[in-house]
């Protein structure tokens, strides 16, 4: 393969930017029915569906955003539900405070701790560019702070995992804690508004599905982007052979650490998405099993695919959403199941499934 | 059959003759004025009377407190003091005799104020027990009081007391109550004997000493008084603190030598296989329900061998987790091979499927498993810092898995072929080591393992479903830090973890800690990313 080819590499094939868009538009067409035809109609789109689908474009971009750290550069983390959360927090902390008749009133919580004014990390939240500032900066200095000590030290595989994991857990404790200021065990709730429109309105919430399936859409097209680059191609690199990357001259700290950045500033604009859609965030979020959940999305839609875990969050989601709701008990074991058939008989998910099935050029070595 | 009982019955009626002979020829049983107040409907009186029983040493007078305390005391019509005995018969308090119950007595009623009275009394009349071991708890009781009218009688027990040990307990009662004493020598002598004695409880009388009244005097007039309260109070501190330490070093090696436990196994699979079993934990739970299996067993079909249960069901949690272990390697993580991540995730499916499994199986609920009598109660140690059965049972316990663990991986065929693969798979497959089969045996060795830390684990706290979620982020902590194939790494990584946990949490509160502590484990991994004790030499990555 010469450099050239590299260079001039587009990023998708007409068809598949074809397949894209047209499958973009089917989405974006959901509210839109749920607007325009009255409950009843025959193509009218229940309020519930198009809340739970704009819930699963949030959980599609955070599983895009592992698919990347994971599918790309062989980094495994079981952390990313911190991030997600993180983003979440800080979004829900200025939904609060919009909520109120004054910016300047305290949350419920904080008024039962007797404290009198906003803890410093907290304050200027009642500013919305603000708290979309946080929403980027927190999750992405931790990440970077995080990253660069672990990856400098060379802690990879399962250990890397196993101290993402035991981060998320140490996070979680925090913010079950009541005066660390985060709302402890019911997290933050009671959502009003956003931006001044009703959050509750069909509209509001319709806007608010459109900027999460455009963040996807984005967020696809920018990771392809990277992926296809000759950043992404060092990744991949590291992820098949560090040490060999590492004699023939590259150093693999930067671009691990730019990809792992990267990837945990998607996950937390995914959480900050996520929160006004749901109507709530608690350190629920940050459980061990939630980060462990979105990893089986990305490998049942196929890892290193960027559209897979897409599809994977979308139908792990939707039989979760069946089962939970047709046969509550089984969940647990379908999602066990899930994860030893996934892991045992589809290394390269449900994407990697088609692609041998249709044999396309990407299923052969 | 016949013939047996009628000599059951002869050999009993036998006994009661003899008990009756034993009263009968005992003069008087109790002091009848004090039969007459207790008797009496004034609850003072009833009150004096108790007290008089606590200083009598009367033959009778232990029983009847005994009895009072217990509920089995009547007043009959005729004013007599009766203690119930089996069935209808009873004891005339007055004289000890025995006589039978005519129906019309009534309940001798207690109220909270006499109840106190009662077990202080019982106190009183313990210091002159035979045993030593009730004379020192009746001392021991007798520091709370600091009434001087117990004075005369402390005095008393103290020049009867032999054992050393009670003795000194007895002294420092006696010293609690002398603070009020008129003379000041012996309000110094009592200062100083507290101080020495490191108790705690003592420290708001001591500083009541040193408390000055309205009209601005101290209320302690002598002045050595007042400076030896002082520095008994400093002792007291001094005392304090080393108690706290030392019982924080006991709880951190407790929750060390659980850790150890739980994390053992792991460390094994993880050394071996490179693979990091998810359903470790679950295996934990495992283990633990075995326990609750057993007990359940035990008290269906040999009660009389309750006490026991928990050594039966170590072999069996141990054979149990370990079947399991083992279908899991030969079922799911033999296909894993070389794909460590891969493997977390499914044994993390498999964790889910066998913690649903046990929620289906028990209920979602906690189940209930009792310590065995010999593990329930504690071991008082300086004083005051009480070291409880159960935990010091685990320690050792743990303590002997790790030996044996030890001895099977340096004397043993599979240990030697576990250390092979260990060291380098492909050279050992090379020689002739059956890997296959080796992994399979180590697997279930590790699971087992888990097995014997949930039979301890279900001693110290609720056995749910979610018991080994709680404990496998520590134990990977513990493997990450200890390092691949150590077993003194995962000895050393438990226990400092445990204690340096226990050594924070007073002061910056659990959670803290547990940051603190990932904060250590991420800084000390930038040091060593091998964990604390590295492989050396050709295979170190």
């Amino acid at each position: 393969m010469n450099p050239h080819h590299l260079d001039r590499a587009p990023l998708y094939s007409a068809r598949a930017w074809l397949a894209i868009v047209g499958v973009t538009a089917l989405f974006a067409l959901l509210p839109l029915l749920n607007l325009i035809f009255p409950a009843g109609h025959g193509l009218h789109i229940s309020s519930y569906a198009v809340g739970l689908i704009g819930k699963f474009i949030c959980y599609a971009l955070a599983a895009l955003a592992l698919d990347l750290v994971w599918g790309y550069a062989g980094i495994l983390s079981l952390g990313h539900g911190l991030f997600f959360a993180l983003g979440g927090y800080a979004h829900g902390m200025y939904l609060m405070r919009a909520g109120k008749s004054s910016a300047d009133m305290l949350p419920d919580f904080m008024t039962f701790l007797s404290w009198k004014s906003f803890p410093w990390f907290w304050s200027f939240t009642e500013h919305f560019w603000y708290a979309m500032l946080l929403v980027v900066l927190v999750p992405g200095i931790l990440a970077f702070l995080f990253g660069y000590f672990a990856f400098r030290s060379r802690i990879k595989g399962v250990y890397f995992s196993i101290i993402t994991q035991a981060l998320t857990f140490a996070a979680m404790l925090l913010f079950f804690r009541n005066e660390t200021g985060f709302g402890g065990n019911n997290g933050f709730t009671d959502f009003k508004n956003i931006l001044g429109f009703d959050i509750t309105a069909p509209e509001t919430r319709a806007v608010m599905y459109w900027v999460s399936l455009g963040a996807l859409l984005l967020a696809l097209i920018l990771s392809r982007a990277i992926t296809q680059s000759r950043l992404g191609r060092v990744l991949t690199a590291i992820r098949d052979a560090e040490s060999r990357v590492r004699f023939i001259g590259y150093e693999p700290l930067g671009f691990k650490l730019f990809i792992w950045t990267f990837s945990a500033v998607l996950c937390a604009i995914a959480g900050a998405l996520y929160v006004p859609q749901v109507g709530i965030i608690n350190p629920g979020e940050m459980s061990t099993e939630n980060s462990i959940e979105m990893v089986i999305w990305v490998a049942t839609g196929g890892r290193g695919t960027l559209i897979g875990p897409i599809i994977g969050a979308g139908s792990i989601n939707g039989l979760k959403t069946w089962f939970t709701s047709v046969f509550p008990e089984f969940w647990l074991y379908a999602l066990g199941l899930i994860f030893v058939l996934v892991t045992l008989f589809l290394p390269q998910g449900l994407v990697g499934l088609a692609r041998r099935l249709f044999n396309t050029k990407e299923a052969r070595p | 059959m016949k013939q047996h009982s009628k000599m059951c019955k002869l050999f009993l009626s036998g006994m009661l003759l003899a008990c009756w002979h034993a009263w009968v020829f005992a003069a008087a049983w109790v002091d009848p004025s004090t039969l007459q107040r207790l008797a009496g409907d004034s609850s003072n009186d009833r009150l004096q009377a108790i007290q008089a029983l606590g200083q009598s040493d009367m033959p009778g007078a232990a029983t009847l407190l005994a009895a009072l305390g217990e509920g089995k005391v009547r007043l009959s019509g005729d004013g007599r003091v009766l203690v119930l005995l089996e069935g209808s018969a009873a004891i005339d308090a007055t004289t000890g005799d025995k006589v039978s119950l005519s129906g019309n007595e009534q309940p001798f009623m207690l109220n909270n104020r006499l109840r106190r009275a009662i077990q202080l009394a019982q106190a009183t009349v313990a210091l002159f027990a035979p045993e030593s071991s009730v004379r020192l708890n009746a001392a021991i009781r007798m520091q709370k009081e600091v009434d001087p009218a117990h004075i005369p009688v402390m005095e008393r027990a103290l020049q009867r007391e032999k054992d050393d040990r009670v003795k000194s307990a007895m002294q420092i009662a006696l010293a609690g109550m002398q603070l009020k004493s008129t003379d000041p020598e012996v309000r110094l002598a009592a200062v100083k004997t507290l101080g020495a004695s490191g108790i705690g409880a003592y420290q708001p009388a001591l500083n009541a000493l040193l408390e000055k009244n309205q009209a601005g005097q101290p209320t302690e007039p002598d002045a050595r008084v007042r400076h030896a309260a002082l520095s008994a109070i400093h002792q007291i501190d001094r005392h304090q603190a080393l108690l706290s330490w030392a019982g924080n070093i006991f709880f951190g090696i407790s929750l060390g030598s659980v850790l150890l436990l739980a994390a053992l196994g792991l460390a094994i699979t993880f050394g071996l296989m490179g693979v990091i079993n998810m359903a470790h934990g679950e295996l934990l739970m495992i283990g633990a329900y075995a326990t609750y299996m057993v007990q359940a067993l035990f008290k269906s079909w040999f009660p009389a061998w309750m006490n026991w249960y928990v050594i039966a069901a170590l072999p069996v949690a141990f054979i149990v987790t370990a079947l399991v272990g083992m279908a899991l390697e030969r079922t799911v993580i033999r296909w894993l091979y070389g794909r460590p991540l891969e493997t977390l995730l499914a044994t993390w499916g498999i964790s889910l499927i066998l913690m649903q499994a046990v929620r289906s199986i028990f209920g979602a609920q906690n189940v209930e498993v009792a310590n065995p009598s010999w593990m329930s109660g504690g071991w008082t140690v300086m004083g005051g810092l009480v070291l409880s059965y159960n935990r010091i049972a685990i320690i050792i316990f743990s303590m002997l898995v790790v030996l044996m663990v030890w001895l099977m991986l340096n004397y043993t065929r599979l240990g030697l072929f576990v250390r092979a693969i260990t060291q380098n798979r492909r050279m050992a497959d090379c020689v002739g080591v059956p890997t296959g089969k080796v992994d399979m045996l180590a697997f279930g060795l590790g699971a087992g393992i888990a097995g014997l830390g949930g039979v301890a684990l279900s001693q110290l706290g609720n056995v749910g479903p979610d018991l080994g979620r709680s404990y496998i982020v520590d134990s990977f902590m513990v493997v990450v830090l200890g390092g691949v194939g150590q077993l003194a790494g995962t000895v050393v990584a438990a226990l400092g973890l445990g204690a340096i946990n226990k050594i924070i949490e007073p002061f910056w509160g659990a959670v803290i800690a547990k940051i603190a502590i990932l904060f250590f484990i991420v800084l000390f991994v930038q040091k060593r990313p091998q964990g604390l004790f590295a492989p050396k030499g050709r295979s170190a990555e």
